[in-house]
C-alpha cells in the first residue's frame, strides 16, 4: 500500500476512464488496509481508489507500477478479489497514505461484485499498456528501479507475459472455431426469411406459385421443421393469435375426443398437443386462452371448468344427461363403485370418471358413502 | 320387543353427510325419525353425545359404517329446530330427547285423566308417573321433568294447574 500517492482524482489529458466499481475494500498485502470501502477506478494510466464517504480522499497508482495480478475466488463471508503485485516503491514517489508496508502486493475486495469485468478490463489495460503511448505528467518509475529488483521484476514479469499470450492464443483459436458457426447462423437467418416471405405469400396467394407448388413447399418446410405453425411470430399476440390456434385445436382434436367418450382433461390436451407439434410448442396459458375462444368461434368443441376446478374440452355434441344416465346404470349395475373402479371400466381417466360421478351425484342419482374404505358411489335410494 | 331397524340403517351412504342438498334432508329427516323411535323404544329421555357415538343407532358394526362427531352434531341440531331435543349444557355434551313432545305427553295424560272420570281430582306427579294405576299407560315411567314439562303445556292449555305440596308436587285436572 505505500505504493499509493495522493491525488486529486482528475483524469489528465488522453487519460481516459475505462471502468470503475463502488464497493472496494483495499488491502495492504493481506491486513485490511485502514481506509474503508470505496470506488476503484481503472484508466488508460492508473489505478485510482476514492473514498465513497470521503470524496477528497483519493489515492491512485500508476499501472506501470504492476507487475502481475490475479484472481482470487470468493470464500465462505469473503468477497472475491484480485491480487496486484507491484514494483517497488520508487524513490521519487509522492506522498501517499502508507509510509511503509512489508507487503509488495495489494488486494481489490469486491463487496459488491463486478470483479469479473474489472479483472477483463485490467488484462485489456495491461496487454494494450496504452499509458506508453500517451505519456502523462504523473512520474513513471520505471527508469529508477535498482538493477536488482528489474531483474527480479523481470522474471515475474516474464511469466505475465507468457500467460498474456496464451490468453490470445485460446482467444484466437475460440473465435475461429466459431467462426464458421456464426457464418452458419446468418445463412439460416436468410434461409428462414426467404421460407417466411415465401409462407406469407403463399398465405397472401400474391405469388405466382400453383397449387401443387404450394403444397411441396408446405413438405418442404414441415421437413425442415419449420412448418409454419401458428406461432406468435407469425400470428402475433393477443387474440389473433388465439383465434387462430383455436381453429388449429379445433382440427386437432376432434379425433382423439372421439376416442375418448367426447371428452378430455385439458393437461391430456396439452400433451397432446405439444407432442405433436414438436417444435413452437404451446403454453399452458395460450392453450387456456385459445379453449376460451372455441364457443364464440362457434366450433364444435368447449372449454368446460367443473366445480372442483377440473378443466376440460369436450365435444359440443358430447351429451351430459346421457352421461349421468349411463354413470347411474353402471353404478346401480355394481350396486356400487368407487372413481376408479368406474375409470376402470370405461377407459377413461381417474379423473374424468370422478368428476362424472359427482355430476351424477349432483342431480341426485347418486349419493356418496365415505369411510375409511374410501369414497364410494351408491344409486341415491334416499 | 326388539327393534326394528329401517331399511337405510344397513346403507352405507346414510352414515356419510350428503353434501348434495336434496339429498341430504331426505337423509336427516330419516336420521331423526331413527332416533327418536329409538329412544321410545330405549325409553331413552337423555343422551350423552360421546356415548351416543358408540350406540348401537349411530354405530353400525355389522356394514362397519358410524355417523362423525360433526354429523351426530348435525343431526342432534334438526331435532333441536324440530322442538324434539334440548340441550341440558352449553358444550352440548347432554341433551333431552323428547320423542313426543311436552304437548303431546300432557294431551295422553289428560286423555287417561279425562277417560277414567278423574276429572277434578289431584294428583301427586308420583303417582301419576310411577302409580299402579298408571301401570298400562305410556306415560308410564315418565321422567319426572318431562312429566313436570307435560303439565306445564296442560297448565298453560287451562286443562290443569301445578300445585306445590309439602312434599313435592301435585297437579289439578280441570
Amino acid at each position: 500500500m505505500d505504493r499509493f500517492v495522493w491525488t486529486n482524482g482528475l483524469l489528465e489529458m488522453n487519460e481516459t476512464l475505462v471502468i470503475q466499481q463502488r464497493g472496494v475494500r483495499l488491502y495492504d498485502g493481506d491486513d485490511k488496509a485502514k481506509l474503508d470501502v470505496g470506488v476503484v477506478l481503472l484508466s488508460t494510466h492508473r489505478l485510482l481508489w476514492r473514498d465513497q464517504k470521503n470524496h477528497e480522499c483519493c489515492i491512485c497508482i500508476p499501472l506501470s507500477q504492476v507487475i502481475f495480478f490475479e484472481e482470487q475466488a470468493a470464500g465462505i463471508g469473503k468477497s472475491a478479489k484480485i491480487v496486484i503485485y507491484l514494483h517497488p516503491v520508487p524513490e521519487n514517489k509522492e506522498p501517499g497514505p502508507y509510509q511503509q508496508s512489508k507487503y509488495s502486493f495489494i488486494k481489490l475486495s469486491f463487496k459488491e461484485h463486478g470483479q469479473i469485468e474489472f479483472y477483463r478490463r485490467l488484462t485489456e489495460e495491461m496487454t494494450q499498456k496504452r499509458w506508453e503511448n500517451t505519456p502523462v505528467s504523473q512520474p513513471i518509475p520505471t527508469g529508477t528501479t535498482p538493477k536488482a529488483a528489474r531483474t527480479r521484476a523481470v522474471g515475474i514479469v516474464g511469466i505475465e507475459r507468457k500467460l498474456e499470450e496464451k490468453r490470445k492464443e485460446t482467444d484466437k483459436n475460440i473465435s475461429e472455431a466459431f467462426e464458421d458457426l456464426s457464418k452458419l447462423m446468418e445463412k439460416a437467418k436468410e434461409m428462414v426469411e426467404v421460407s417466411k416471405s415465401i409462407a406469407n405469400k403463399i398465405k397472401d396467394k400474391q405469388g405466382d406459385i400453383t397449387e401443387d407448388e404450394t403444397i411441396r413447399f408446405k413438405s418442404y418446410l414441415l421437413s425442415m421443421g419449420i412448418a409454419n405453425p401458428v406461432t406468435r411470430e407469425t400470428h402475433g399476440s393477443g387474440t389473433q393469435y388465439h383465434i387462430q390456434l383455436a381453429r388449429q385445436l379445433g382440427d386437432i382434436l376432434q379425433a382423439p375426443l372421439e376416442e375418448r367418450g367426447g371428452m378430455m382433461a385439458l393437461t391430456e390436451v396439452y400433451c397432446l398437443v405439444n407432442r405433436a407439434r414438436g417444435m413452437e410448442l404451446l403454453s399452458p396459458e395460450d392453450l387456456v386462452n385459445a379453449c376460451k375462444m372455441f364457443e364464440s368461434l362457434k366450433l364444435p368443441l368447449r372449454l368446460r371448468v367443473f366445480d372442483s376446478g377440473v378443466m376440460v374440452v369436450q365435444l359440443q355434441s358430447h351429451s351430459e344427461e346421457e352421461m349421468i344416465a349411463s354413470a347411474l346404470d353402471n353404478v346401480s349395475d355394481k350396486g356400487s363403485l368407487t372413481a376408479e373402479e368406474f375409470a376402470k371400466l370405461l377407459g377413461l381417466s381417474v379423473l374424468l370418471s370422478k368428476e362424472r360421478l359427482l355430476l351424477a351425484e349432483k342431480v341426485g342419482h347418486l349419493c356418496r358413502d365415505d369411510s375409511v374404505e374410501g369414497l364410494r358411489f351408491y344409486p341415491n335410494l334416499f | 320387543m326388539s327393534f326394528e331397524w329401517p331399511w337405510q340403517y344397513n346403507f352405507p351412504p346414510f352414515f356419510t353427510l350428503q353434501p348434495n342438498v336434496d339429498t341430504r334432508q331426505k337423509q336427516l329427516a330419516a336420521w331423526c325419525s331413527l332416533v327418536l323411535s329409538y329412544c321410545r323404544h330405549q325409553k331413552l329421555y337423555t343422551l350423552d353425545v360421546l356415548e351416543a357415538q358408540e350406540s348401537p343407532v349411530f354405530n353400525n358394526k355389522k356394514i362397519e359404517r358410524k355417523l362423525s362427531v360433526e354429523a351426530i352434531q348435525v343431526v342432534f341440531e334438526e331435532l333441536r329446530k324440530k322442538g324434539n331435543l334440548e340441550w341440558l349444557d352449553k358444550n352440548k355434551s347432554r341433551c333431552l330427547i323428547m320423542w313426543r313432545r311436552p304437548e303431546e305427553w300432557g294431551k295422553l295424560i289428560y286423555q287417561w285423566v279425562s277417560k277414567n272420570g278423574m276429572v277434578n281430582s289431584v294428583f301427586t306427579l308420583y303417582e301419576l308417573a310411577n302409580g299402579d294405576d298408571t301401570e298400562k299407560e305410556e306415560f308410564h315411567g315418565l321422567e319426572d321433568w318431562m312429566l313436570l314439562r307435560s303439565l306445564q303445556a296442560l297448565q298453560a292449555e287451562g286443562k290443569a294447574e301445578i300445585i306445590t305440596m309439602d312434599d313435592g308436587k301435585g297437579v289439578k285436572f280441570f
